[in-house]
């Protein structure tokens, strides 16, 4: 059996009210994470995975609203929970990276002020030890002489070194889980393989968790241990990389895969998904993606049954790609 | 977030119908949108709903003068707000006095929009040494607070209805000017105008039907509440003696008439005008302050 | 370079934007407060050509001077030395003159003008460039959207009501409309989701082929541009550091940037990250390093890398690179 996990969701159900009424942008969605593993959950725009994200630090504002399911952390129920119980997590235990290191960054606040007050927020420490705190953590993520860069405003710092500031925020009070929603999306090749690499390390060294949400498959598979992808609000998918990588079993995953340039031969056309994510608005009832599937029938209309395969590869699909040609 | 494609039965959402929808969301100025209405209906159709003509000297009779609100004339019309210190049913004067503030208001606005909207844009547009001197003078404009402008217009080109447009409008355009050029320059640097240039389209092209349509929304709310300050502006030069004269009293001369008999206890003389010039200018802000919210992109879906 | 003449050549382009003090700062300089003109070398010296119907891959980071490059080519902006040659003939941009060369853009939201109907915008140009009547507009309209895979009824909607795929081919079409020679695809899909993409690029192969096109497509994604382009040009921080054929840059890469931007590509196959990623920071372009740009940061670098700009060198037939290691 495996360990007590770190973080678990049971059929999270995240709603948004619209001309229409209140509509599920997460929808039934599950998801385990072990303590140190690090979590891939990829999705297109419109499939939930940031509001999944938001859902669990209990960012979510109106006209957004939780309304089903529960996050277990640590043994601690977030839905519902005071919002004492969880200023206190955010930060310590429960920190978030975000795609815009501005969301982060207070422009018109030095370095240190900001992390020595998110330390001092948490735990009774002088502002000596706290800024020794601070330097190590930039030294961690690469900044080079991070004394004068404590000292520095956020408009000083070029777009990764910013991103690399946010990741330290987010270390610095060694949580045991980072949620980092599409952190290098927005960043160069080179600084994104820089960043890369040092969260891999980290969270080795540190034993942090994390959930990497981003669109790029590429990215999850150099990085991540397990994936889930999501569509439309759903986990459609979740598994090993190795599984969902090299036989997917949803036709979503299976597509997502084959329009990747890299996987078709060069000059030859790209398989595309036909059609393109319904809105909020607009989803189909039953499987969301059956408009769009090459494989739908009639009995797609009604909500696909999860199926479980060996090694805890799940599927949200009434005939799952078994044989795969790869 | 990405937006649904149009399913078969919507009807067609231009950009108009759902700035219409997003205005109502408001109640505060769905309130101020009636309010304005009415007192644009009462301003125009003042000669026919005014039980007297108050300009009419002729039809004037000083015995009743300074009476309350409610009393009998000599001819046995009510007076249903009293008369001033002429006999002048204040009823009426109200109602001609908010034709003359509105004129007065709305005309220099329109005039100082449409002068300094193509100055800033063009500024904007051209960029250079032409909107290094057109900025620079907008700013000195600025500087020089309002009334103060307005008071010296007036003193060297003598009162009168359209002195007092042209010294309105000479104290606006700046306003205009400035906000029509920065909401110019954020649009200038958008893809499409790129797009626009990239497409080869003549240049009056670009400016007409790319630029300038794009940055009137900035322009009509400063537009609504500069009208209600153009008001307010010609009520405070009226009240101080000069723009317009006794007999074509906008609302400003009539609180300005009824000032010295507030003391004898006399209030609806100088009150009521004040009262309407509130209500006006009030309605005309919370129409200004709905659109503004409704056109600022940072707040939009 | 093709035996051909090519299409387009560029010879030594450059496009400097200099921040000169404006009237204020001239007249606080009068008094002593320094006004220092800020130069930015966005574009420095650069020279290829691109053959009729051929796809030229332009990769490259931020400051690398792509995209500046690829608005010089569209006639956004004006060179400030070198030559633009369009068919041997210098390109002469002015407003009002039907443009051979369009461009693409990377947002498709902001590159269409949020108050016009789809259908007027798509052929405000050609009418305005007398190439159809105004009395066939709508009929165009229909044709061209149908053409980039959108339903003809579509020509009174409003941007807004399409989502980012749909603007993209909207975008194309409009650029379709006046019958460009040449498109400059400036990170065209790079906001797109990747399913999207797929469509897209589809899109924009299947236009290659029935309107014999030729693309400059800007990208920083190299597995897009491995897929679609013949040639690539990598540049770094406004200078061309390497050009060849597609597979034999991707298989053989000589420049030590180009080794290093092939390494750091996220790649489905690749289990862990397990590489050493490229150390540094892009410097900033308004104080570039002297000598090579690339210098602070290779691995292999040599004194002389500090002091001399290496120079375009043809390594084999086609497959150029500017690095000192190659001499």
């Amino acid at each position: 059996m495996s360990p007590m996990p770190l973080l678990e969701i049971t059929s999270l159900r995240t709603e948004f009210s619209t001309r229409q009424g209140l509509l599920p942008a997460v929808d039934d969605v599950s998801l385990r994470v072990q303590p140190g593993e690090i979590l891939g959950l990829v999705g297109e725009s419109g499939s939930g995975k940031s509001v999944t994200g938001f859902s669990i630090l209990g960012l979510i504002d109106a006209p957004g609203k939780i309304t089903q399911g529960s996050i277990l952390f640590e043994g601690t129920e977030l839905v519902g929970a005071s919002d004492e119980t969880l200023r206190q997590l955010r930060g310590d235990r429960l920190a978030m990276i975000f795609q815009d290191p501005m969301m982060t960054l207070n422009p018109v606040l030095r370095v240190d002020t900001q992390m020595i007050e998110t330390i001092q927020a948490h735990r009774s420490m002088s502002s000596e030890q706290a800024r020794a705190r601070c330097r190590e953590v930039l030294v961690q993520v690469g900044i080079a002489s991070p004394d004068e860069r404590l000292k520095q405003y956020p408009h000083q710092f070029s777009g990764g070194m910013r991103q690399r500031v946010a990741i330290a925020i987010a270390l610095l009070l060694r949580p045991a889980l980072i949620i980092a929603d599409e952190p290098t999306t927005a960043l160069d090749v080179t600084v994104q393989g820089q960043i890369l690499f040092e969260m891999q390390r980290l969270t080795r060294e540190t034993g942090t968790a994390l959930i990497w949400i981003t669109h790029d498959l590429a990215v999850v598979a150099g990085l991540a241990q397990r994936v889930a992808v999501m569509y439309a609000g759903r986990i459609v998918e979740s598994g090993s990389v190795q599984q969902v990588l090299n036989t997917p079993l949803h036709p979503y995953t299976r597509g997502l895969l084959d329009s990747v340039p890299a996987n078709s031969e060069r000059g030859q056309r790209l398989h595309q998904i036909p059609g393109m994510t319904p809105s909020l608005v607009n989803r189909p009832k039953g499987c969301a993606f059956r408009n769009r599937c090459s494989y739908a029938q009639a009995d797609c209309a009604i909500d696909p049954p999860v199926q479980h395969f060996e090694q805890e590869h799940m599927v949200r699909c009434v005939r799952p790609l078994t044989e795969v040609k790869r | 977030m990405t937006t649904s494609p149009l399913s078969a039965q919507l009807v067609e959402e231009t950009p108009w119908r759902q700035f219409v929808r997003d205005f109502m969301q408001s109640r505060l100025a769905l309130f101020g949108l009636v309010l304005l209405a009415l007192v644009l209906f009462l301003a125009l159709f003042a000669p026919w709903i005014a039980p007297q003509n108050p300009y009419d000297l002729a039809k004037l009779d000083l015995m009743d003068s300074k009476l309350a609100p409610g009393s009998e004339s000599m001819t046995g019309s009510i007076f249903l707000l009293g008369t001033d210190g002429m006999g002048r049913d204040m009823l009426s004067a109200i109602l001609y006095g908010l034709r003359v503030s509105l004129l007065v208001g709305v005309v220099s606005g329109v005039i100082a929009l449409a002068i300094g909207a193509s100055l800033g844009v063009s500024a904007a547009f051209f960029g250079g040494r032409y909107e290094q001197i057109l900025m620079r003078i907008v700013d000195i404009q600025l500087g020089f607070p309002a009334i103060l402008v307005a008071l010296i217009l007036i003193a060297v080109l003598g009162s009168g209805v359209e002195k007092v447009i042209i010294a309105l409008i000479t104290v606006q355009w700046a306003y205009y000017a400035r906000t029509a050029r920065s909401a110019a320059l954020v649009e200038r640097n958008k893809e499409y105008m790129e797009a626009a240039r990239g497409l080869g389209l003549p240049t009056w092209r670009v400016l007409l039907k790319h630029l300038i349509p794009n940055t009137l929304p900035p322009l009509i709310v400063v537009g609504t509440v500069q009208v209600a300050h153009a008001i307010a502006l010609e009520a405070t030069l009226s009240f101080l003696g000069l723009g317009l004269p006794i007999t074509e009293p906008s609302l400003g001369l009539l609180i300005a008439n009824g000032y010295e008999y507030m003391l004898s206890g006399k209030y609806w003389i100088s009150v009521y005008p004040g009262v309407a010039l509130l209500l006006t200018i009030m309605a005309i802000n919370l129409v200004g302050d709905q659109l503004r919210d409704v056109l600022n992109p940072r707040l939009a879906r | 370079m093709s035996a051909n003449a090519p299409l387009l050549d560029l010879r030594k382009v450059s496009k400097r934007f200099t921040t000169s003090p404006d009237l204020i700062e001239r007249m606080a300089a009068k008094f002593g407060f320094a006004a220092a003109a800020q130069t930015v070398h966005a574009v420095d010296q650069v020279s290829f050509s691109i053959a009729a119907g051929e796809v030229i891959g332009l990769v490259g980071e931020s400051g690398c001077g792509k995209s500046t490059l690829g608005r010089v080519i569209a006639g956004l902006h004006k060179a400030t030395e070198g030559e633009v040659l369009f068919k041997g003939q210098p390109l002469r941009y002015s407003p009002g003159v039907r443009p051979a060369i369009q461009m693409i853009f990377q947002d498709p939201f902001a590159s269409l003008n949020p108050r016009k109907r789809v259908g007027d915008a798509i052929v405000e140009a050609p009418i305005a460039h007398g190439l159809i009547a105004a009395s066939q507009a709508k009929e165009q309209a229909a044709q061209l959207l149908e053409q980039v895979g959108l339903d003809a009824s579509y020509v009174r909607r409003f941007p807004h009501q399409f989502s980012g795929g749909q603007r993209a081919r909207i975008g194309i079409a409009r650029a379709l409309a006046v019958q460009p020679t040449l498109l400059v695809c400036d990170e065209a899909v790079a906001a797109l989701d990747v399913s999207i993409q797929a469509q897209v690029l589809n899109l924009f192969m299947d236009l290659r082929e029935r309107l014999s096109l030729t693309y400059l497509f800007i990208s920083h994604d190299l597995g897009v541009v491995r897929h679609i382009a013949d040639r690539v040009v990598v540049m770094y921080l406004g200078r061309v550091v390497e050009i060849g054929q597609t597979t034999e840059l991707h298989e053989h890469p000589n420049h030590p940037y180009t080794q290093a931007l092939l390494a750091e590509v996220p790649r489905l196959d690749r289990r862990n990250i397990d590489y050493t990623p490229i150390k540094g920071e892009i410097p900033s372009p308004l104080s570039p390093p002297t000598g090579c740009h690339f210098h602070p940061r290779c691995p292999h670098a040599k004194p002389v890398c500090a002091e001399q700009a290496p120079l375009l060198r043809e390594l084999s037939n086609g497959h150029w690179s500017a690095c000192h290691l190659n001499s």
